[in-house]
């Protein structure tokens, strides 16, 4: 999939038709989590997804991160349907279309946190231009961090190992993103500000973001929330203006 | 995407993991080190003891002689229908000369595998200087020939190397035991009133006591003469290019002169036993070894990929390919025995030099230069191999599990 290809799509970026998902699918023991969701995530929509614990909100996001496969239904991801893809179509859609926040930052400890950011270019296209690490020390910047760009993540604070996540999951400008509970590690304060960066980042890079969450409170803050309980959507409400 | 950019990131992730994790690279590095070290200093140790060995046994004898047949008792064949009972004492094998052997030694020459051939007369005496005496075995020889086959001029102690003009060229023990030294005269007797008087012209070394203590090196015409074999010689000595195809050229030669043909290495049969016995025993301890640090590199690495699980699972939530993940441990494999073994090679090598100029001098150990980058070459391909189940593990991980593996 070509970056070209992936904007020619403005509005519509993901899209789930009666998505369901089973574990020991086709087994005595089959348990289904989620049942026959329907979804849709446009550009520059900012969506807080909640739900108690066990309503299947992880499940939910590994299959919309193309992590996981449904057992029945359609994820279209672009458009393009994603539920019998191969693991190497999946693989690369995830870089060029997904990035991803998680819960634990999740920096790798060895690389200092430029190449962090770089990484997912580097997976792509192996050693970064000069116009790559320019690209990631401007993200580091937009997030605070351009001075601790040659720092090694275990060398600083856990709101600013989130901030060079958020950087990392936009070096490929993904018209998605997904985050799982990014401020669940965080206090108060600094979850307040990493998600002031997610609308930030949301008006200014147009992606679509994704944001599952504990907290009330910044669920208040998003355009949309949907609200998950047992495996199904009980509520999707969306304000004209937020903030 | 050029393949050469592709592994950029898995030589740079595969590096940053081990430098991350230091000290269980050094100890693996260290590990793989010890067992190449060992593998090339054993190796040089016993190439250069056994090419040592040959050489020195080959150094004081041709490498096939031929000689003329064994006399046998010839005995009727019992009429048909009847047995006959034998009762056989063997022959006397009498001093008896190789006959035609000129022509023996033409056809020889062009032999194409044979690379010398020098005709020698040879039999036993008794050497007297004074009232001593010496049981000697005397050697007639073409000098110019048999140098090809035994290069005498470099065991010289003393003199030179003449045997014309009633000249002689004896060993190192006998000139002690009948006090001789260069100049000096030498009675020997062959039997039957057969006498000379000869002057010592040299005194040689060959490192074989039974050799230094009875050679007594003398013309061929002067020997013909004393061992009265009037032109005759008793063996032909030959060198071969080949000098394990021997046995084999042996029996070629046997059948083309219908003469015996004895090849160094039914001589020396005890010698290649115990030369292949060593072989065999360097070879397993080289194979235990490569085991040993085959298992190494592979349970490091397992250990490693199961530390590395959440990293493996964000580098595939990121869009990192199976086949990355696997390359990025496969070439930290390879880059751990490639580590090792350079290590192991210089200490090996070393050893060797070590060898060579404090140890107990018994022999020089050449290093053969392809020594060190063939075992390099092995420990690279076999930490690759190694590295194959991890690396398998690691690339089949579910991102969705492998994120949140605490």
């Amino acid at each position: 999939m070509s970056e070209s290809a992936a904007s020619q799509n403005v509005e519509e970026v993901l899209r789930l038709e009666q998505v369901r998902k089973a574990f020991n699918f086709g087994t005595p023991l089959e348990t289904e989590v989620l049942h026959g969701i329907d979804l849709r995530l446009c550009r520059g929509e900012l969506t807080a997804l909640i739900g108690p614990s066990g309503s299947g909100k992880s499940t939910l996001l590994n299959l919309i991160g193309l992590l996981d496969a449904p057992s029945s239904g359609e994820l279209y991801l672009l458009g393009q349907p994603t539920r019998n893809s191969d693991d190497e179509t999946r693989t690369r859609l995830r870089n060029h279309a997904i990035g991803f926040v998680f819960q634990f930052h999740h920096l790798i400890s060895a690389f200092s946190v430029l190449e962090n950011v770089l990484m997912p270019l580097m997976i792509r296209r192996g050693r970064p231009s000069s116009a790559d690490i320019d690209l990631a020390r401007s993200l580091l910047n937009e997030v605070g961090l351009d001075a601790f760009a040659d720092k090694k993540p275990t060398q600083i604070s856990g709101g600013q190992q989130q901030r060079v996540a958020i950087a990392r999951a936009l070096i490929t400008r993904p018209p998605l993103l997904l985050a799982d509970e990014p401020t669940g590690n965080l206090d108060t304060r600094t979850s307040q500000s990493v998600f002031e960066l997610f609308h930030r980042i949301n008006v200014q890079f147009g992606c679509a973001v994704l944001v599952v969450t504990h907290d009330p409170r910044l669920a208040a803050d998003c355009a949309r929330t949907i609200q998950l309980v047992d495996g199904r959507i009980v509520s999707d409400h969306s304000r004209t203006e937020t903030r | 995407m050029r393949l050469a950019d592709s592994l950029w990131t898995e030589w740079l992730i595969a590096l940053r993991f081990l430098l991350d994790n230091r000290m269980q690279s050094l100890l693996i590095i260290f590990g793989i080190a010890v067992g190449s070290a060992v593998i090339v200093f054993i190796t040089a140790l016993i190439t250069g003891l056994q090419a040592n060995v040959i050489e020195r046994t080959l150094g004081t004898q041709a490498h096939i002689r031929i000689l003329p047949p064994e006399e046998v008792n010839r005995v009727l064949p019992a009429d048909d229908g009847s047995w006959s009972l034998v009762l056989e004492n063997p022959r006397a094998q009498r001093l008896r000369s190789i006959i035609n052997w000129q022509d023996i030694r033409d056809v020889l020459d062009e032999d194409p595998q044979v690379l010398a051939v020098s005709p020698v007369i040879s039999g036993p005496a008794i050497a007297r200087r004074g009232v001593a005496r010496a049981s000697v075995a005397l050697l007639g020889i073409d000098p110019v020939r048999y140098q090809q086959i035994i290069p005498l001029t470099d065991d010289l102690i003393a003199g030179q190397f003449t045997v014309g003009a009633g000249n002689a060229v004896i060993g190192k023990e006998l000139a002690r035991d009948l006090g001789l030294g260069i100049g000096d005269k030498l009675k020997l007797d062959a039997g039957e009133g057969r006498e000379a008087v000869v002057d010592i012209a040299g005194i040689f070394e060959l490192g074989v006591r039974e050799l230094d203590a009875r050679y007594v090196y003398l013309d061929l015409k002067q020997t013909q003469t004393l061992l009265d074999l009037a032109g005759g010689v008793t063996v032909i000595d030959t060198t071969v290019g080949e000098i394990f195809e021997a046995d084999r050229i042996a029996k070629r030669l046997a059948r083309l002169t219908g003469l015996r043909a004895e090849s160094w290495m039914e001589t020396n049969g005890q010698l290649l036993n115990a030369l292949s016995s060593q072989s065999m025993t360097t070879e397993m301890i080289r194979i235990f070894v490569g085991i040993s640090v085959a298992f190494g590199i592979a349970s490091v690495l397992a250990v490693s990929v199961v530390q590395r699980t959440r990293e493996i699972g964000i580098l595939r939530a990121m869009g990192s390919p199976r086949g990355q993940i696997l390359r990025v441990f496969l070439l930290q494999g390879g880059l751990l025995g490639l580590l090792g073994s350079a290590c192991g090679g210089a200490v090996g090598w070393g050893l060797v030099q070590v060898f060579n100029l404090a140890g107990p001098r018994l022999f020089f150990i050449p290093v053969d230069p392809t020594l060190v980058p063939l075992a390099m070459l092995v420990a690279t391909v076999t930490g690759v191999l190694a590295a194959a189940m991890p690396a398998r593990r690691a690339a089949r991980y579910d991102p969705a599990v492998a994120i949140r593996y605490v």
